[in-house]
């Protein structure tokens, strides 16, 4: 006990929100189990009821268990986040250690390519995209995806550019070591850590995207729950029952604010500078 | 002992670096020849040339940025132009390199054991366990205490010394025939150096190894080598057995080189001192 009480000194908010998250993840995989309700079953004789020990957050317009609607939207809003990170990341370590190994042309393509996308706001660029596509919620992880991997790309490929030059790089190949091993063995596993961190910071992001297209509606489509739509729905009743904006609202906060708080206190400890 | 062929031969080495006002050049017609179980001392000043050419041996330069010309034969195979590939098996296997900052030659996130059987096994057909029986076999020949406890350390548990004699047994481990030695003993201290020294000495009378030893101290030359090739402005100015070296030098930088030794013994240099 004395033991974890040290390691956490000064760290308490970094635990503290590791804890809510934890929290989350659970909530959002075991959501079938855990709510008292079924989120998409209408019920228009129980409409805005307060709470009760049946409906714990009372219900929505449509008779909906609010509770119930916010544990399966954390599903969508963690799932889709979590994916959108891992994908872009995977794009990004590919197209950022290609650029930066190989370097010469290739390295000006693929950058000048970065900096295109990065020269639009992102999200202009993503409303775009889903303009395109049409709404729906594969639509906007596809579009988030396509906007995010640029800034890891961006940030991997200098991280190789730097560490191609280091004296263990040139002692792998004057042992013998092809360029695929070096990529494999020491570069990629040097270069995630920090990555990791940077990657913590873009999930808040993520999150606030994926609620914020479907507040404008070209998100998740009714009656799946999500966050963001949540909050959509929940205007008309602004006055009435501002509850139903202030539950899907708060979850949002905090979830993005312990990504921002775990995000930042990880790049304290690593060392690594936030961009924007 | 004139019999014997040359493990190395370097014939009219040039090298320039491709810029946009042209081929600016770095290295010029240099010539080595070294026999087994020879060292050969490469001196100069900072910036003349030393490694560069020990990279092109190496075939390490970039392709796009430098251009090699000349012939480097390993025991009669040219070198210079080799595909790449065919290079891969040559570099650790047949010419050992010791480079000059061991803290900084290994990666970070893997022990010691992990990247001296990876390059082991890269070369040979060993399975994981006999690998790792030959690895600690090099480092207990390198007289490193508790090899297996040593095999489970990451390079920042170990001093620069232990650390470059790590390199030197992985260097040395698949019997290259050639080892280049890239200031191996700048970033240690005395007690390491005379150490580091040591092994290098024993290798090449043990194992027949030639030695290519990049220095500029002159104390460590004096010690290892049989010949001296002294470069300046990548130009090798002089070449000799390593006493007529010391005792006659015949061009003039070498006269300078040689007096820029701190000395203690001569009353002048003492007067200098307190001054």
């Amino acid at each position: 006990m004395a033991r974890i009480r040290t390691a956490l000194k000064g760290k308490w908010p970094f635990a503290i929100c590791s804890g809510i998250l934890v929290v989350f993840f659970l909530v959002s995989i075991l959501a079938p189990w855990i709510a008292p309700n079924d989120p998409i079953q209408v019920n228009l004789a129980l409409k805005l009821m307060p709470p009760s020990l049946e409906y714990p957050l009372g219900t929505d317009q449509l008779g909906r268990c609010n509770l119930s609607r916010l544990l399966f939207g954390a599903r969508v809003s963690l799932g889709f986040a979590t994916l959108i990170f891992v994908a872009s990341l995977g794009i990004g370590l590919v197209v950022g250690t290609l650029a930066g190994y190989r370097g010469g042309w290739i390295d000006t393509l693929l950058m000048r390519f970065c900096d295109g996308v990065m020269a639009f706001p992102n999200l202009v660029l993503v409303l775009g995209i889903v303009g395109l596509l049409g709404p729906g919620l594969w639509q906007v992880v596809v579009a988030l995806m396509m906007v995010q991997w640029v800034y890891y790309a961006r940030m991997i490929r200098g991280m190789v550019v730097s560490m191609k030059e280091q004296n263990f790089i040139t002692a792998a190949r004057i042992s013998g070591s092809s360029n695929w091993k070096i990529i494999r063995r020491h570069l990629v596993p040097n270069v995630l850590p920090p990555i990791m961190v940077m990657g913590t910071l873009e999930m808040g992001w993520a999150i606030m995207d994926i609620s914020a297209l479907s507040f404008l509606g070209l998100g998740i489509q009714p009656p799946t729950p999500e966050w963001g739509a949540m909050i959509h729905e929940g205007t008309s009743f602004m006055r009435s029952n501002p509850e139903l904006m202030l539950y899907p609202g708060l979850m949002i906060l905090f979830v993005v604010i312990s990504f921002n708080v775990i995000g930042e206190s990880l790049s304290e400890q690593f060392g690594v500078k936030r961009r924007y | 002992m004139h019999t014997q062929p040359n493990v190395l031969q370097v014939d009219n080495l040039n090298i320039a670096a491709k810029s946009s006002r042209g081929a600016l050049p770095l290295v010029r017609n240099v010539n080595l020849e070294l026999k087994p179980g020879k060292v050969l001392g490469l001196i100069g000043e900072s910036g003349s040339g030393k490694t560069v050419t020990s990279m092109a041996l190496m075939q390490l330069l970039d392709q796009r940025a430098m251009q090699v010309q000349g012939s480097i034969q390993l025991n009669g195979q040219e070198l210079n132009g080799l595909a790449p590939k065919a290079m891969r098996n040559i570099r650790g296997k047949e010419i050992g390199f010791i480079m000059q900052n061991p803290m900084n030659a290994f990666t970070p996130v893997y022990t010691i054991g992990n990247q001296f059987v990876e390059t082991i096994r890269t070369h040979t057909g060993l399975g994981k366990k006999q690998a790792v029986e030959l690895a600690i076999a090099s480092l207990e020949s390198m007289n490193l205490e508790e090899p297996a406890k040593l095999m489970k350390k990451y390079p920042f548990q170990l001093s620069g010394g232990m650390l470059q004699r790590v390199m030197i047994a992985i260097s040395m481990s698949l019997r290259p025939a050639v080892v280049i030695a890239d200031e191996p003993t700048t970033a240690l201290d005395v007690t390491n150096q005379l150490q580091v020294l040591k092994e290098l000495d024993r290798l090449r009378t043990e194992c027949g190894t030639a030695i290519l030893l990049i220095s500029h101290d002159l104390g460590v030359i004096s010690q290892l080598a049989d010949e001296v090739a002294v470069m300046r402005r990548g130009e090798i100015v002089e070449q000799a057995e390593v006493c007529d070296l010391f005792d006659r030098p015949q061009h003039e930088y070498t006269k300078k080189l040689l007096q820029a030794r701190p000395m203690f013994s001569g009353n002048e240099a003492l007067s200098r001192l307190v001054i």
